[in-house]
This record gives structure tokens, sequence and C-alpha cells, in this order.
């Protein structure tokens, strides 16, 4: 328990090295999850599109005489 | 040689035709100035300590605000593209306007500015160092500012965003001309700073319109 | 080599097969190097445990440069040889860099309050660093402020070339100028200064965080391949009704 203590207050800089920890963690992990957003969105209209166009195709061709 | 000078000749003559274009650059440094007392105090001690920064700075922004005349009212009117595809040394032509631009914002502005520095109570030793750094300092601004109006020409909020992208750049300047007026107050030399400003504009003059030539053939592409 | 990754097609099966390892693989070595760096490595004789600030530190100011140069060597790409990707890669690495950039400022002003007593000082780094996080901002802006994408990624070319002056300025200023911050100690003739127990979690953090830009940089120009295949189709479709 104390050894986590002594851990976490880092020799007394505990004040700078969390937050430094911190803020890197925070920008790197908002820069992922962005990212991986906006993959999955763009990725799935494209397949919700590319959906509608292969059933239009089809219903146009059943459709034709 | 002769183009060149035609196109100095023309902008000179554009320029003065237009004379409240000019004017509004003058008018918006010494409003901008004046300012200031009212923002931090009139008492002259605090005036005199940050005169030489409120005088470069605002210069530095006037130079910004200017910089849409340099390529774009051309663009606008087709005279632009003519210049790019009929010139065969692009870089020769912006420097020219570069030049014409100049004559008519930093010279100015170089010209205004001892009469401000009064009005920010600024010491008796700094007023020829004021006028000095401002004219060695004000065409590397013309000059970074045609590389960036290069870059911007038709994008949207392309005034704000030419000021966005080379006022970091011409932090340097700012701090040489500055420096150079505090050594002067200060009974210090400030030929170091002269000699580092010297510099910037001896690296500018040949990198700044080859930079910006390069930027109008991406536009016009 | 180049060319062979002009089709996009190819290029998306590329870089979905090679994404899941650059991502195991940084999370190894982040593992590993925090755990080095945060338990396992000493704190040094005089700065005490903020050198551990180190670990995050430098390796984000390594990538600040490294996710720049990329950006320029896309960007000449782009404009040199008109490669069809180089011009995404280029836009998607400047969010990225800012990021890192910003990491880099802020975990190096937490680093030097206690050391040097100050948040900041206008020394020729921090303020050449400064200078490079506006750089990555404005291309940001510049090339998202056309309504014609091409036009704004030829602009951002441009930019990223220009400000490439910037680049030695950082790596030397603290070998041209007398300095606050401390001259190098890793990249330098004569090989590394510091301590290998110091070196390795340093060297690892290294390694994972290019790791994740490349997974990032992987994700986000999927990501934008898809939305201009998304914006042909629907040109197309409102074309045809």
């Amino acid at each position: 328990m104390d050894a986590m203590g002594g851990f976490l207050a880092m020799g007394g800089y505990g004040a700078f090295v969390w937050p430094a920890y911190g803020i890197a963690a925070v920008v790197l992990g908002g820069l992922t999850l962005t990212g991986l957003r906006r993959l999955r969105r763009s990725e799935a209209a494209l397949s919700m599109l590319a959906d509608s166009q292969a059933s239009s195709r089809t219903s146009v061709r059943d459709s034709a005489p | 040689m002769m183009p060149a000078l035609e196109l100095i000749r023309r902008d000179l003559r554009l320029a003065w035709r237009q004379g409240t274009d000019v004017a509004m650059v003058i008018a918006f440094f010494v409003l901008t100035v004046v300012l200031f007392p009212f923002g931090v105090g009139p008492e002259p001690n605090i005036l005199a300590r940050i005169g030489p920064g409120i005088l470069w700075v605002t210069a530095l922004l006037a130079a910004m605000l200017s910089l849409d005349r340099l390529f774009q009212a051309d663009h606008d009117d087709g005279s632009l593209e003519q210049l790019v595809l009929s010139s065969p040394a692009l870089p020769a032509m912006v420097l020219a306007k570069c030049l014409a631009h100049w004559l008519t914002t930093g010279l100015p502005l170089a010209v205004v500015a001892p009469i401000l520095a009064i009005l920010l109570n600024l010491g008796a030793d700094g007023f020829v160092v004021l006028v000095g750094s401002l004219l060695l300092g004000t065409p590397v601004l013309s000059l970074l500012g045609a590389v960036g109006a290069a870059l911007t020409l038709g994008a949207r909020r392309a005034g704000v965003l030419v000021a966005l992208l080379v006022l970091p750049l011409t932090i340097p300047v700012l701090i040489f001309g500055v420096g150079a007026i505090d050594a002067a107050l200060a009974d210090l030399s400030s030929r170091p700073h002269f000699l580092l400003l010297g510099a910037l504009l001896a690296a500018a003059l040949p990198l700044c319109p080859w930079a910006a030539a390069a930027a109008l053939r991406q536009a016009l592409e | 080599m180049l060319h062979r990754f002009a089709n996009p097609t190819r290029f998306l099966r590329v870089a979905a097969a090679l994404q899941p390892w650059c991502v195991g693989l940084s999370l190894a070595c982040l593992a590993g190097g925090l755990y080095l760096g945060l338990l396992r490595s000493p704190a040094d004789y005089q700065q005490g445990d903020t050198v551990r600030i180190m670990y995050v530190h430098v390796p984000s100011a390594w990538m600040a440069l490294f996710v720049y140069a990329n950006m320029a060597i896309a960007s000449a790409v782009a404009l040199i040889w008109k490669h069809p990707l180089a011009d995404i890669l280029a836009k998607n690495c400047a969010p990225l860099g800012a990021g890192f950039t910003l990491i880099a400022l802020a975990t190096g002003s937490l680093w030097g309050k206690p050391m040097w007593g100050t948040w900041w000082v206008w020394d020729a780094r921090l303020t050449s660093v400064l200078i490079l996080f506006f750089l990555y901002l404005g291309h940001m802006a510049l090339v998202n402020a056309f309504d014609d994408p091409s036009r704004g990624a030829r602009a951002g070319a441009v930019l990223a070339l220009v400000g490439s002056v910037n680049l030695p300025i950082i790596k030397f200023s603290v070998d041209w100028w007398n300095t606050l911050h401390q001259p190098a100690s890793v990249l330098r003739i004569g090989g590394p200064a510091i301590h290998s127990a110091m070196l390795t979690p340093l060297l690892m953090m290294g390694v994972a965080f290019t790791l994740l830009f490349v997974a990032l940089l992987l994700v986000n120009v999927r990501a934008e391949i898809a939305e201009r295949k998304l914006r042909g189709l629907r040109l197309a479709r409102a074309a045809e009704v």
C-alpha cells in the first residue's frame, strides 16, 4: 500500500507527472476514437448506399418486360 | 527588367487612384495604437515600456490587412492569370508586386510611426531606431504576406486565413524589431538586431517570391 | 512501388491488412515502455521522478517532427507526380501531427515548471515548436478553406513544403543558440548520451507512438477514401434523376 502511495507521489512530483501522462492519453485516445468513428460511419454509409443501389437495380430488372 | 518596372508603376498608379485603400491601412494603424492607452491606462511609464511592442504588433496587423490587394483584386478581373501565363520569370513579377505593396503599406507605416510613438511616450533614443527597424522589417512582412496571399487565393475567409498562416512566420521579425528599439532605449547597441533583420530580409528576398510564384501557379491550375 | 498503390482498392486491402498489426505491436510496445518507464527505470540523479515525463514528452516531440516530414514528402509527391493518394495522406497527417505537437508542448510545460521554475520560456526550441503547432493548424484550415477539395490539397501541399524550413530550425536550435531547453541526448554525433535503463523504455515508447501514428493514418485515409466514394456515388445518383 505504501509502495503504491510512493508510486503515485512520484517523489513529490506527482502533480506534474500524472497530468503529463493524462494529457497524452486524452489526446491520443481522442484521435483514435474520432478516427475509428469516422471510418465506421463512412463505411456504413457506403455499404448502405451500395446495397440500395444494388436493390434498385434488381427491382428495375424485375419490372422490365 | 522592363516588365517588372512596368508592373510596379501600374500597381502604384492603381494604389494612388484608389487612395482610400492606403489611407484605411494607416487609419487602422493609428486607431489601434490609440486604443492601447484606453486599455492599459494612460500612465506614461507603462506606455513607454510597452510602446515598441504595441507599434510593431499593430504594424504587423496593418500589413496583414492590406494583403488582399496584392493578388485577389488582379485575380478577380483576370489580369493575374495573364500575368502568370505571360511572364518568363514569375518570381521577378511577384517581387515587383511586393515592392509596390511595401511602398503603399510598409513605408507609410514607418513614416507615421514616430508620431504615434509620441503618443506612447517613447523615449527620445528610440525614434530613429523605430523608423529604421520598421523600414527594414516591413519589406519582410510584404514578402511573407505574398506567399500567404498566393496560397489563400480564392479561399473562404481568405483575410483571416492569410493572417493565421503568415503571423507565426513573422514572429522573428517582430522579436528583432522590438529588440532593436529596446536596445536603443537601454543605451545598448541595436546593431546585432539590425543585422538579424537584414539577414531575414536577405533570406526572404530570393525565397518568398519563388514560393509565392509556385503557389500562384498551383492556384491557377 | 508508388504506382502500385495508386489504385485505391489495392491500397485499401493492404491498409486493412496492415492496420491490426500496427495496433497490436503499438499496444505491446506501449505496455512495455510504460512498464519499464514508470516502474523499472531509475529516477534521475538531478531531476528525480520528473524525468519520467521524458517517456511521453520526447517520443511525442519526435513524432511532431516525423509526421511533418511525412506530410512534406507526401505533399512533394502530390505536386510532382500527382499521385492520387498522396494528397489524402498529407491531409490526414496534419491533425495527427498537431496532436503530437500539443502533447509535446503540454508535457514539456509540465516538466519545465518543477525543473526550470517556469511553465514557458521564449527560447528557440519552444518557440519553433509552437510555430510548428500553428503550421499544422494553418495547414488544416487552408486545406478545408476551398470549395474545390483539389485546390485545397494543392495549396496545403505548397504550405507544407514552405513550412519545412522550420524542421531543421527545431532540430538544431538547441545547438545553435544558448537555450534553456537541454541539447540533444539521443540523436547526435557520438551516439546516445543516456543510460540504457532509460534509453530502452524511451525507444519503446518511440516505436509505440510511430506505430500508433501509422495505424491512425491508415484509419483516417480509409475513411477519407470511403467518404469520397460516397460523394461520387451521391453525385452520380443525383445526375441520374
